[in-house]
């Protein structure tokens, strides 16, 4: 299949007709879909300021189609996870993402979001993407808002990217139903490996 | 702190010294205390003479008194420094406890008041020594302070310090079937006792809908778990089920 026109410019060149209508209703859909994002944020801790600074006319996500934010799950296209997310919180972000209509994507915001950050602690989930699908990383702690708006800009590269063909792109993950897991238990436990010092702080403590 | 005001025993009960008044003592900078040692508060005194060997010890930390009560007689010390005219201790700041690191000093779980009318801070402490014969159970200060009971219950969630006689005691922080322990006692392990896969997936497999609805605050699924009055209160005009 023939690379999409990412030119933006709209040719039309009746000699290549061939395989030219799948290619450039991939180019057309996916243009409109990366450029009407609108976020569900889910702010739980100092990211969100920065999303909040993000969102406010200095920075002014509207530039990139984010005009509104969608404070309902069934209106947005892309979750935004800004901080760190407690167990407690875990069923609720999995529920809110669940609730999201395709197609849909996620942005992990900050060090907290992306691998629980410094908190490697007993209540914190180290990193949201043993709940949900995440897209993009964005790392930082909080992130500025630039580093937010080009965590944006690689998603919508990546959603240009995206074929309709391609029908497990939209293949919505259904956990296991005994552990309530889509990842492997021994996965989740090696992604959430301590760092440095904190591997003094084992959990054989008396 | 300032124990300004007590220094007259004699003084009307509803006096109040504000230092904007004519003639008012300013209540004492809180620098330069000494770290120990220093005013006790005389409602130590008053307890001494009320409650005689309830009264274990006492001690003066950067001006704070602190008192070591008896475990059974705490509510009864309590209840007396709340309605007494020449105590009125009428604001409970905080509920709390304490674990040391040596496993060999007792637990401590910690009142502390404050008497609005006078000026003036004391500190209750009761140890529950851990000689295995000592329940973790203080009697609930509720009926006197109704603002204990997040606090006792708090105190439930981290210590697992259980408050006889409070309403409504069950965990507030932590979810409610959260199996791991009491996560501040010194033998939890920071990061928990299950491996980060069964945390999450214990955490996963609870239902936030199961005990509140979509609709704001109306109970759900959980209601027959709820105590008596809430049910009572719950159970008339509002919405209890999907």
């Amino acid at each position: 299949m023939a690379q999409p026109d990412r030119s933006g410019a709209v040719s039309y060149n009746p000699v290549s007709q061939e395989g030219w209508i799948t290619t450039r209703l991939d180019f057309l859909v996916n243009w409109g879909r990366a450029n009407s994002l609108w976020p569900m944020p889910f702010g739980t801790a100092c990211c969100a300021i920065e999303f909040m600074a993000s969102a406010a006319s200095h920075f002014d996500l509207a530039r990139f189609g984010m005009e509104r934010m969608a404070f309902s799950p069934r209106q947005s296209d892309v979750l935004i996870c800004a901080g760190r997310v407690p167990f407690k919180l875990a069923p609720v972000l999995r529920r809110i993402y669940q609730q999201m209509h395709q197609p849909k994507w996620v942005i992990s915001m900050g060090a907290c979001a992306s691998s629980g950050g410094m908190f490697d602690s007993y209540a914190v989930v180290q990193g949201i993407d043993t709940i949900i699908p995440v897209d993009v990383y964005v790392p930082g702690c909080p992130p500025r808002p630039e580093g937010l708006i080009h965590g944006i800009m690689m998603l919508q590269q990546k959603i240009m990217e995206e074929r309709m063909s391609d029908e497990a792109l939209r293949d919505e993950m259904v956990p296991d139903p005994t552990s309530q897991l889509y990842i492997p238990p021994s996965r989740i436990d090696e992604l959430s490996e301590p760092f440095g010092n904190s591997v003094h702080q084992t959990r054989s403590a008396p | 702190m300032s124990h300004a005001s007590s220094k007259d025993p004699g003084a009307p009960a509803f006096a109040i010294v504000h230092t904007g008044q004519p003639g008012a003592p300013a209540p004492k900078s809180p620098r330069n205390l000494p770290h120990r040692g220093g005013e006790v508060n005389p409602s130590v005194e008053a307890l001494r003479a009320r409650f005689g060997a309830a009264i274990a010890r006492h001690e003066v930390v950067w001006g704070d008194t602190t008192v070591y009560v008896a475990r059974e007689r705490v509510a009864e010390i309590a209840q007396w420094l709340h309605d007494d005219p020449t105590q009125r201790y009428d604001y409970l700041v905080d509920v709390t406890a304490v674990e040391y690191r040596d496993g060999v000093r007792p637990m401590e779980v910690v009142w502390h008041l404050r008497s609005l009318a006078y000026r003036r801070f004391l500190r209750l402490k009761v140890e529950l020594p851990a000689d295995g014969v000592t329940p973790l159970e203080v009697p609930s200060v509720w009926g006197i302070w109704k603002g204990a009971d997040w606090l006792e219950r708090e105190c439930f969630d981290m210590f697992g310090i259980r408050f006889a006689g409070h309403p409504d005691l069950r965990r507030i922080l932590l979810w409610e079937d959260y199996k791991e322990g009491h996560p501040l006692r010194k033998d939890f392990p920071l990061r928990g006792r299950f491996s980060r896969a069964e945390q999450l997936s214990n955490a996963l497999a609870a239902d936030p809908e199961a005990r509140y609805s979509m609709e704001e605050l109306s109970v759900a699924d959980a209601f027959a778990s709820l105590p008596e009055d809430m049910r009572k209160r719950l159970g008339g005009g509002e919405r209890v089920g999907e």
